[in-house]
């Protein structure tokens, strides 16, 4: 039997050698992430990049067989769903914000609310939509827009909500007690000072809910259906730039595969944005001057 | 100009906590008031009884009568109205960080409506001034924002803020404590002014500042008043040992 | 009195009365303004103020309007959630009124082919299964590869990483988790599965169909050609479809993971060095088994994530109503079913169907992701920090 200092030093060995092996797993793990990853991006980027032309942005797809033609009509139609569904999800979310932050704060209701927001948050997008399928195109007789929008709309609340009450509360307690000393009216103080004083934070959760939807696809499946022409009218069907993206990639036609990679790459730009922008306010300080 | 106050019977408490018992206290018009006391003594939760700030804490209650004039700000009015009429500066300068120094000033005006721009530029400068900060900032009034001052100026410009209201009553809780002794002495003699035309209570911790500043003295201790006086009386020949073991420093 | 008292120099009282004029003679401090002059007309402006003011009212209808206002956005989540339960629960009654239970498990046997059929939309046979397969099966292979892989990252990046390298991966991962479905898909079309189909799957297939393999391990049932790499070798199928999903609910995973392991105070980090552990035991001891309920937690909800994953599964999983024991066999998740058939259903019953399977997916997200957040909640204690 070897002696003790000698059994020591052995024992420590392993345990250094261990030690080495753990690091060398994590950063193995780390490079097999990023290297992957790092590659989808650059590859969507090239990809993109290479099919992307002004006739993208400005012409509708082509009929099948003919090159050529854009996505217009699902950019523009995105945009009508995204007002849509801002119209619906950006009140009601802060909203509910500011109840939960205002009003409610340490309350059973503000618990239960704040839970089943996280519930409706984990709903699956596919879900969403026969959901609001039932509810509106079902009754309506028809797919629509406006459907298309009250899916996203829903699908912002939760996100919103949860932003707003979080930068609502970082607002320190004196500027509100600033405003009531004066003699103005709670609803005015909640409005005018402290919304105000977040309206940083709160627009930046916004973005993260509105650039989240901007991409899903499942929830217009059966609401939007999709539209090969371009349309803005909120009772028929419309097009959408994800749907649009899912319908050419499973086409078999290499030119609309093109247009898929051009359109992604339009998707991605607007996360990177919102997702930046969101970093930059957030390392900014939310709260400019208020200690 | 300004009006007095009458204190019957005042009890507050947060939840369970009694904070005041039975405080009974004139507070004479046109002068200042000051109330000193230990720590945790309810000195400053009295003061937020007498603009129902005490109430915005859920867990508060208040019973008793205040009277401000002549009507009972509990019975007769409401928080909203009786905060317009009694302004209040805060321990820490809290000025609104999104607001240049002149919408800040006017704040208490804007956010109840008030619309005459003509008069809003005299009341401002004239709050201002009367706060002693309008030749300091009088080039910057819309360029910088409120929370660019230096803390004395904040502090200055919160009592300017309080000032554009034209409220009758002026509660000061500390307001120097978070300052430099300059800002310090600028702010008491601002007080020193601004008793004659409203009536002025402040809470200090700070013996000498009361006896500089207040006509009126009240010395709170657990909760009760113990003794309210002349400040020359108070501090000279107090009728309660306990007020005297405080003023020569036996404890707080 | 004593010495102190005497040190407190006291004004004597003025009289209120007139406004003073003039700066203060004794401590040389400040001269006031127009006030002070007696100027008639500031004096009216000021009590116009009051008048004003007094005459505003006390908002209490306004304040009480707004609460309910607030109150009405808050409680219409709730309604949200209520009104889709029940749209789900109404319109799939035609489905469970006929099939019940056995729904989820049963299956008949085609005549012809004696193998079991399970979906028939053209006969009105509408039996799930497959697609709780599907669905269990590509979640399973998810979190196979993405664990281990998150797990490492976090570490790496919380306990290991130089300072400058922490802000890029972080923000990275942000990226990535934000990036939509259909991206994913897009490219796991065309780049992942001609990948797993030339490169991967082969060599799979040659260790696991290898005569030597099967002769050794063939009693498991998971080798040869009717193991987990038999069949025909399209690219597409359960394994791509567990694929795209790890690429996917990784980032959650790792920026979850990352925040239970911050959580972790470093005063037990410390006290496991000053006995003398090396980083890694300091890790597994001091970090992991603090932070193990919420990895845990951020594990389940990268499970509650990729059941509800629709589009890039639809797009690579290759849509058949089938089970098969080989992970390249193509088949359907409860998610991708929806997503094909909806809009084309052939009937009433089958358009029931495929919502009773909306569902279920409904609940067992519900379940899924309320469990992990109570495990995530039980260690960071509520809103999680910006850590970067």
């Amino acid at each position: 039997m070897k002696p003790a200092t000698q059994r020591n030093r052995t024992r420590s060995t392993v345990r250094m050698l261990v030690d080495h092996l753990a690091t060398a797993l994590a950063v193995l793990a780390t490079i097999l992430v990023v290297a992957p990853l790092v590659a989808i991006f650059v590859y969507l980027l090239f990809k993109g990049a290479s099919s992307l032309n002004l006739a993208f942005f400005f012409e509708i797809p082509k009929p099948v067989g003919e090159s050529g033609g854009g996505m217009a009509n699902a950019i523009v139609g995105s945009g009508v769903l995204l007002g849509v569904a801002s119209l619906i999800g950006v009140p009601i979310g802060i909203g509910g914000g500011i109840f939960l932050a205002e009003f409610g704060r340490g309350t059973r209701l503000a618990n239960a609310v704040r839970f089943t927001a996280d519930v409706l948050n984990g709903v699956p997008s596919i879900v969403m939509g026969i959901a609001i399928y039932s509810l509106i195109v079902f009754n309506q007789g028809h797919f629509s827009a406006l459907a298309g929008g009250v899916a996203l709309g829903i699908m912002m609340i939760p996100t919103v909500t949860r932003t707003t009450e979080e930068m609502l509360l970082m607002v320190p307690h004196a500027i509100r007690e600033a405003a009531l000393g004066l003699g103005v009216p709670n609803w005015r103080s909640v409005l005018s000072i402290t919304l105000k004083t977040a309206s940083p934070g709160v627009i930046t959760g916004c973005m993260l809910a509105f650039a989240r939807v901007a991409g899903e696809t499942a929830p217009l499946l059966f609401t939007a259906l999709g539209n090969q022409f371009m349309s803005v009218n909120l009772n028929r069907p419309i097009q959408a730039l994800p749907l649009q993206i899912y319908l050419f990639a499973i086409s078999p036609y290499d030119d609309q595969h093109r247009l898929a990679w051009a359109g992604a790459l339009v998707l991605i730009a607007l996360i990177v944005i919102a997702v930046s922008l969101v970093r930059y306010v957030a390392s900014r300080g939310i709260l400019k001057g208020a200690s | 100009m300004g009006v007095g106050i009458e204190v019957t019977n005042l009890n507050a408490w947060y939840g369970a906590n009694h904070t005041l018992q039975d405080i009974n206290l004139p507070i004479p018009a046109n002068h200042a008031t000051a109330l000193i006391g230990p720590s945790g003594c309810g000195k400053s939760t009295f003061v937020r009884c007498l603009n129902r700030m005490h109430e915005t804490n859920p867990i508060a209650k208040v019973t008793g009568s205040v009277r401000i004039g002549d009507i009972d700000i509990y019975e007769d009015s409401s928080p909203v109205e009786i905060r317009r009429r009694v302004g209040m500066v805060f321990q820490r300068p809290n000025p609104f960080p999104t607001m240049s120094i002149y919408d800040n000033v006017c704040s208490g005006l804007k956010l109840n409506g008030y619309n005459n721009r003509k008069a809003t530029d005299e009341i401002v400068e004239r709050s201002l001034r009367n706060a002693a900060l309008w030749d300091e900032v009088k080039d910057d009034l819309k360029k910088k924002s409120g929370a660019s001052l230096s803390g004395g100026q904040q502090q200055r410009m919160c009592i300017a803020r309080a000032l554009a209201v034209d409220p009758e009553v002026l509660l000061m809780d500390e307001p120097a404590s978070a300052l430099d002794p300059v800002s310090t002495s600028k702010i008491e003699d601002l007080i020193f002014q601004l008793k004659t035309q409203y009536t002025i209570v402040i809470v200090t911790h700070n013996m000498q500042q009361a006896a500089r500043v207040a006509e009126k003295t009240g010395f709170f201790l657990n909760g009760r008043m113990v003794e309210f006086d002349s400040t020359h009386k108070i501090f000279t020949n107090p009728s309660d040992k306990r007020t005297e073991d405080y003023i020569t420093g036996r404890f707080g | 009195m004593t010495a102190p008292l005497s040190e407190i120099r006291i004004r004597k009282p003025e009289t209120a009365s007139a406004p003073s004029s003039g700066s203060l003679s004794e401590s040389g401090g400040v001269s006031l303004g127009p006030l002070s002059s007696g100027n008639p007309s500031p004096a009216a402006k000021i009590s116009e103020v009051r008048r004003f003011l007094l005459a505003r009212g006390n908002s209490a209808f306004a304040d009480s309007a707004f609460r309910g206002l607030m109150m009405t956005c808050a409680v219409s989540i709730f309604a949200i959630v209520g009104l889709i339960a029940t749209e789900l629960v109404i319109q799939s009654q035609m489905s469970w009124h006929k099939f019940g239970l056995p729904f989820f498990f049963k299956f008949n046997v085609d005549p012809d082919t004696k193998l079991p059929l399970f979906w028939d939309p053209v006969n009105g046979v509408f039996y799930a299964l497959p697609f709780l397969y599907g669905t269990l099966v590509s979640s399973l292979v998810a979190l196979l590869i993405a664990v281990p892989l998150a797990i490492g990252v976090a570490i790496f990046v919380t306990e290991m990483c130089p300072g400058f390298l922490r802000g890029p991966l972080s923000f990275m991962t942000e990226l990535l988790a934000a990036i939509p479905s259909v991206v994913y898909g897009l490219w796991a079309i065309f780049v992942l599965v001609p990948l797993l189909r030339e490169h991967v799957n082969p060599i799979f297939i040659a260790i696991f169909n290898a005569p030597v393999i099967v002769k050794l391990f063939g009693w498991t049932g998971l080798v040869g050609d009717d193991g987990l790499f038999g069949g025909v070798n399209l690219g597409l199928g359960l394994l791509a479809a567990g694929v795209i999903l790890a690429i996917m609910i990784l980032p959650i995973i790792a920026s979850l993971t990352r925040e239970v392991m911050s959580a972790v105070p470093n005063s037990q980090r410390e006290a496991a060095l000053a006995l003398g552990a090396t980083r890694w035991e300091m890790i597994r001891v001091a970090v992991l088994r603090n932070a193990r309920i919420g990895i845990v937690g951020s594990i389940i909800l990268g499970l509650g994530r990729a059941l509800g994953e629709t589009m890039a599964v639809a797009m690579v999983i290759g849509n058949t109503a089938e089970i098969h024991k080989s992970l390249l066999s193509t088949g359907h998740s409860m998610a991708s079913v929806i997503a094909n058939e909806f809009s084309e259903a052939t009937s009433d019953l089958h358009r029931g169907a495929l919502i009773e399977i909306g569902l279920a997916l409904f609940l067992v997200t519900i379940l899924v992701n309320g469990f992990a957040r109570l495990l995530v909640w039980a260690v960071t204690r509520g809103t999680p920090a910006r850590v970067n």
